[in-house]
């Protein structure tokens, strides 16, 4: 078998490796995060962030981390390059991604150093298939300075109801507007729409928030083109995060289970659409 | 000319109703073909379809209770028809919970295949379905473009994986390009690669086995598969898109699959059940 030498013969020249035996513990967490084609990886030895990112208003992280893998050798500080996610994502599914339980991809990722292709040795039943995905220069990732000693407000929710109030929003509406307040109404998603004005408020003692830390009364309005691509994170995940800064800036942060009962994390920050007068 | 066939078995109008099934999802149109014994449908490869071309052998005891045809002469006994598949199959399909099926040739506003069901029912009053499917007859001077296509004088003969797997990397690899390259050697491998600016991609099967031609009476001796390196690899370069469609269209699980590749000329696909086959070619690009 050529494949099995030629990797194990090239061993010592990968500056990254990393082997999964379920590559969907990698390609769900990806699907969360693609909303554009290009992806920049940086490896540390803590593991690999992924980032995309759209017109400097949003940025979506994908955290995997290096236990989740079953072998995670990086033999520089930090690694970086940037690929094409969707290619990617379609090689990482290329026997079909399948649910079934007991018919798993495995996965081994290797990166031989600027100006090598990704490597991906993929195998399912006795097939094998090989990908070389093209590199490209990394570009540096925007830094939203989104620092938590000046975040005002904090929800902590069970995705399960931020779920479903996403399903129901009025698409129409070109802004979704969030209100955070320690008084009524709390947190309130707002959206203004063809049909009219929406509201969806929560309580801050409902069984859905776990976490209630507001310390001002603050309202932002988000693009909602921006926020539809989060969603994809959020059907994925069993608690979201949503924080808000002093300038408005919006962070969510969603903890997705993969397959194996591991913790991943999945980061959006977006920019505010517009200041809106408080009232 | 004459055709008229009537099936009772439920499990046999199930099973032609697939085949229909399967030939829609390769062509839009074909020609069906008549003969005492068997039904033909037939693609033959032409420009405008890509060169690709089909052949679906049924033979009609194996489908029908009863079947009766005269042809256009006692000597050319036989009925030539272009037809819509996804017409034929649409009709087939509506009507598989009934008694009695029969399909024959009619001359309605114009040459029709009548598929005529009676459904079941709780009263004394039969319930009659009835679609006519519009057909062209082939004139007799044009039958000789449907002729059964001999068999390619092979590089490769190797048995398919399972269709499935083989469909999943597919599709994904027509996400990735228009053409791939399919690659097979008689030692039981075979790989089937994409290569873009973005990427390449290749997937390996093992241990699949070769068909023993060579071993069937007059058949293949001599030909180009003899002799040959097991080692070395016959490969043609297709466009995705066409081997997508044969694998889309497979609805039931062949008893035997196999692929036989003429070196850059052509990809030549069997599938062989119970009671019918399937020959799909596939001309190679440069």
């Amino acid at each position: 078998m050529p494949l099995s030498t030629q990797s194990q013969a090239d061993e010592g020249q990968y500056t990254l490796v990393a082997s999964l035996d379920n590559a969907r513990n990698l390609s769900n967490i990806l699907k969360a995060i693609t909303f554009k084609d290009h992806a920049i990886f940086s490896a540390t030895p803590n593991g690999l962030k992924v980032t995309v990112e759209d017109n400097k208003t949003l940025q979506a992280n994908a955290f995997i981390q290096a236990e989740i893998f079953q072998e995670f050798t990086i033999r520089e500080d930090s690694v970086g390059f940037q690929v094409n996610l969707t290619v990617l994502l379609d090689c990482l599914t290329i026997f079909g991604g399948s649910t079934v339980p007991g018919v798993t991809t495995s996965l081994r990722m290797c990166y031989m150093g600027y100006g090598y292709p990704l490597t991906l040795f993929l195998e399912e039943g006795g097939v094998v298939t090989v990908c070389k995905i093209n590199t490209q220069e990394p570009e540096e990732p925007i830094d939203f300075d989104f620092c938590s000693t000046n975040v005002t407000n904090k929800v902590i929710l069970q995705s399960e109801s931020l779920k479903e109030a996403f399903s129901e929003l009025d698409m129409t509406s070109e802004v979704l507007q969030i209100t955070m307040s320690p008084s009524q109404p709390y947190f309130r998603l707002s959206t203004f729409g063809n049909s009219g004005n929406a509201h969806y408020d929560y309580p801050k003692d409902s069984d859905m928030v776990e976490l209630f830390q507001c310390t001002k009364t603050q309202t932002s309005r988000y693009k909602m083109s921006l926020l539809k691509p989060s969603t994809k994170a959020l059907a994925l995940s069993c608690k979201v995060s949503v924080r808000t800064d002093s300038r408005g800036f919006l962070s969510l942060q969603y903890l997705v289970r993969n397959d194996d009962g591991q913790i991943c994390f999945v980061e959006y920050y977006c920019c505010p659409d517009e200041e809106v007068q408080e009232e | 000319m004459k055709f008229r066939a009537k099936i009772i078995d439920i499990g046999c109008l199930n099973h032609l109703t697939r085949v229909v099934t399967t030939i829609s999802k390769l062509t839009k149109t074909c020609v069906l073909r008549l003969t005492a014994d068997n039904l033909f449908f037939v693609l033959s490869g032409k420009v405008a379809n890509g060169g690709v071309s089909m052949w679906c052998e049924l033979s009609q005891v194996n489908f029908f209770d009863e079947y009766q045809m005269e042809g256009v002469s006692s000597e050319a006994n036989e009925i030539c028809l272009e037809v819509t598949a996804e017409n034929l199959s649409r009709a087939l399909k509506t009507v598989q919970n009934s008694k009695v099926v029969k399909v024959k040739l009619t001359k309605k506003h114009c040459p029709c295949l009548t598929v005529a069901a009676e459904l079941p029912t709780l009263s004394s009053v039969s319930r009659v379905v009835t679609h006519d499917v519009p057909v062209d007859v082939i004139p007799r001077r044009l039958w000789h473009e449907f002729k059964e296509p001999s068999m390619p004088d092979f590089d490769v003969s190797i048995y398919l994986p399972p269709l499935k797997t083989m469909k999943n990397v597919v599709d994904r690899m027509k996400n990735l390009s228009n053409f791939l390259v399919i690659e097979a050697n008689l030692n039981g491998e075979m790989n089937l690669k994409i290569e873009t600016d973005l990427v390449s991609v290749t997937t390996h099967f093992r241990d699949l086995g070769n068909p023993p031609w060579g071993k069937d009476p007059g058949s293949q001796d001599g030909g180009r598969s003899q002799g040959r390196d097991p080692d070395s690899m016959a490969h043609a370069r297709v466009d995705i898109r066409k081997l997508q469609q044969f694998l889309t269209g497979q609805q039931v699980n062949p008893s035997k699959a196999m692929c036989n590749i003429v070196h850059k000329r052509i990809v030549h696909l069997i599938l062989l059940h119970e009671d019918a086959s399937l020959q799909y070619f596939i001309p190679a690009v440069a």
